[in-house]
């Protein structure tokens, strides 16, 4: 996916005049966090939890070597192979080649964030492999050529109007004046279209969850049961997962699926949680006959050690997307790639440059509610602010906002000066706000007073007030 | 009787600038509270700007001489949970490094204080002696709700307020889009964010909109006017210090 974070602002305004991704906006911005809070009440202990799934991702990061090799002897020894991929090119490579050697030529896949990352799905494509997304927001943004706009809701940005819409326009096999109107009429449309696509595939693709290290097992939820389809029939079984989704013991991955599912989608667990350790066993009924783990670093392991390793505890079930408010105004798609809201702000630029990717860390007023209510309690906002100062320091923010700062700062340190100054601004804009107590414009500040108003100063600063008054008191005394 | 507490205000630069009657309402309830204020002359800005634009240096410099203007008071009181979060949140993080001044940071963060939370949790006061004749409903700014748990001690307070009833808004938690220099550099998106929470406020049917912090109240205010809104903004420490008839509403013209 070719980046347009550096355009962001444009793709914000887009976003705000688009009418469907209002409406979809406003739904999601009540819903999620409504089932969140509601699942949260339930479980008193969900703090304690919390601290308990910290724990957990901490010691991992800081053993990862130790229990990613024990992943792959666990893996080697229930059959399958792990890939090692340093970047997205060679992630591409292995999964191509791992089809080739199949000859195949569909591949049902799972929704998988690290095959956004990568980009699989072009480029099987241009590869003369079809891939079919099977999780049914991923399936509707496929038909419709877009990205998904959200870590777990990847049509979250649509409205059903949209979907029939689009599902007219693809399923042109099916009757063209049936009616498309309730959401579980599309979901059975899509249902049975997938249902041919799964017994046709040769390989199948899914993301993971958690990779077990004791046991060599990967683990991936969904509401649809589409990952289990997609992986048991066809002949392989492809795993797509970034190195930090390693845990230590099975027992580990419950403790996170309890934090994952509440923080999500406010359920207590997902419909379905599916472990797949190696290909199919003798004794097996069912089964891929080969299973591989495709490990992809793409710089993680380089954020290890320094100010944006906390950002490797993400287990990615969006409450801080669900809960930004800037996010909730523009969409995903405004971010231009692959992750967004908050914590695609703190990890984004990571993967593709803060060069291209400067909006995202900026475009936050610091409110804090995705740290509230981020299970791992990654500390987004500081995360941020940590980009803006690389920013700032490399000289990339624009000239006159550093030329801003400069003055500012000089003022704020002499106090005296600043004293003078802040005087004689309430003095003067004091005096021509008095009428009105406020102004629809002034010059240099359109980018406040295009929107609201500007109150008006009362007219004396405080320090001017404030020194009348302590001399009066003096004559009094 | 114990000596009483002495306690610097830290006025903030906003309301420096745009609404010293904030400042006195502080003053007001500080010293019925029986505290002796005094306001230190070598104060400007928390320096929260140039932090949250990445410009650490700026920011180090400014904190060291608030740390050294403000060091030797019993508290430091800020009528702003967002300038009150910086002092107390974030200068212990900005000298990390820096073992000396980190002490000294987490002193003065340890004895700083925001207005209302203040007077309520260190001063224990549950009432106040104040009379307003409206229906109010509150926001949460940001920084003080999430940085310094500032929620049901406003809420409390202004119970105890004679002829005032509270009615509160959908998502008073939900950030105004004021968030600094966010409002200026991503305008459409504060635009969007101050639009739905003045309709969340007129939702209410409220007469008056409260909240602790200037920043906040300068952007909603200004977003209720252009809307043509009939409800009025003011800081909170105004109508707790009975001081509400003194002055015209946030934005509006002085009739007197």
């Amino acid at each position: 996916m070719e980046p347009s974070s550096h355009a962001f602002k444009a793709n914000a305004h887009r976003a705000l005049g688009d009418a469907n991704l209002q409406r979809a906006m406003t739904m999601m911005r009540t819903g999620f966090p409504e089932k969140r809070a509601q699942a949260i009440a339930r479980l008193p202990e969900f703090d304690a939890l919390r601290d308990e799934g910290i724990a957990i991702k901490n010691h991992v990061l800081a053993h990862l070597d130790f229990y990613l090799e024990r992943f792959e002897q666990n893996v080697v020894a229930n059959g399958g192979k792990v890939h090692w991929c340093r970047n997205a090119e060679e992630a591409r490579q292995t999964v191509l080649g791992l089809c080739r050697a199949l000859d195949a030529k569909t591949v049902t896949k799972g929704k998988s964030m690290i095959g956004e990352e990568i980009a699989v799905n072009d480029f099987l494509e241009r590869n003369g492999i079809t891939p079919v997304e099977t999780d049914l927001g991923e399936y509707i943004v496929q038909i419709r050529h877009e990205p998904p706009s959200h870590i777990i809701a990847p049509a979250v940005h649509l409205v059903k109007e949209q979907v029939a819409e689009s599902f007219r326009a693809t399923h042109t096999d099916l009757p063209s004046d049936r009616v498309l109107e309730e959401p579980h009429v599309m979901t059975d449309e899509a249902r049975g279209v997938l249902r041919q696509k799964f017994l046709a595939a040769d390989v199948g693709i899914t993301g993971a969850n958690f990779l077990i290290a004791e046991t060599g097992s990967s683990i991936i939820v969904t509401n649809e049961g589409n990952g289990d389809l997609t992986q048991l029939l066809p002949k392989a079984h492809i795993v797509l997962a970034s190195l930090e989704k390693i845990v230590p013991t099975l027992e580990d991955a419950t403790t996170l699926l309890r934090l994952l599912a509440r923080s999500a989608t406010g359920q207590e667990f997902s419909t379905y949680t599916t472990v797949s350790t190696g290909p199919r066993r003798v004794s097996d009924l069912d089964g891929p006959g080969e299973y591989h783990v495709v490990i992809l670093d793409n710089g993680r392991s380089a954020l290890l050690g320094g100010e944006f390793q906390d950002m490797l505890r993400c287990i990615r079930c969006a409450a801080c997307l669900n809960h930004c408010p800037v996010y909730g105004a523009i969409g995903g798609h405004a971010y231009g790639w692959v992750y967004s809201g908050p914590m695609g702000a703190v990890l984004t630029p990571t993967l593709i440059g803060i060069e291209e990717a400067g909006n995202l860390p900026n475009a936050s007023t610091f409110c804090g509610r995705c740290e509230s209510v981020c299970p791992m309690r990654i500390p987004l906002p500081k995360m941020m602010r940590q980009w803006r100062e690389r920013e700032f320091s490399k000289r990339l923010s624009p000239a006159t906002q550093r030329w801003g700062l400069a003055l500012w700062a000089y003022a704020v340190q002499h106090p005296a000066l600043y004293r003078r100054l802040s005087a004689l601004a309430a003095r003067v804009l004091g005096l021509f706000g008095k009428a009105r107590g406020r102004f629809r414009s002034l010059p240099l500040a359109g980018g406040w007073t295009d929107m609201r108003d500007m109150p008006a100063p009362q007219g004396k600063s405080f320090m001017t007030l404030w020194a009348e008054r302590q001399r009066k008191v003096g004559r009094a005394s | 009787m114990a000596e009483p507490f002495r306690v610097a205000l830290f006025v903030t630069c906003l309301v420096d600038l745009f609404r010293p009657s904030v400042g006195f309402a502080a003053v007001k309830l500080l010293e019925d509270a029986g505290c002796v204020v005094e306001v230190p002359e070598a104060q400007s800005c928390c320096g929260q700007p140039g932090y949250n634009s990445g410009d650490r240096a700026a920011a180090q410099a400014i904190a060291r001489q608030v740390i050294a203007t403000f060091g030797q008071y019993d508290y430091v009181v800020v009528p702003s949970g967002s300038c009150g979060g910086m002092i107390k949140t974030h200068y212990p993080a900005l000298f990390a490094d820096e073992p000396g001044m980190a002490e000294q940071a987490k002193a003065l963060a340890a004895r700083t204080h925001e207005l209302v939370s203040f007077l309520a949790d260190v001063l224990k006061q549950e009432h106040v002696a104040a009379r307003y004749a409206g229906t109010v409903t509150y926001h949460d700014a940001c920084s003080g709700l999430r940085e310094l748990g500032v929620k049901d001690q406003p809420r409390r307070l202004l119970q105890s307020v004679a002829g005032l009833t509270l009615r509160e808004m959908a998502n008073p938690d939900v950030c105004c889009g004021f968030g600094g220099t966010f409002c200026v550099k991503y305008p459409e998106i504060s635009d969007k964010m101050v639009s739905d929470k003045a309709a969340d406020i007129a939702a209410t049917g409220a007469d008056t909109l409260l909240c602790g912090d200037m920043g906040c109240l300068l952007n909603m205010a200004g977003k209720l006017a252009r809307l043509g809104k009939p409800i009025v903004a003011r800081h909170v420490a105004e109508v707790l210090a009975d001081m509400a008839d003194e002055t015209p509403p946030i934005g509006m013209p002085d009739k007197s």
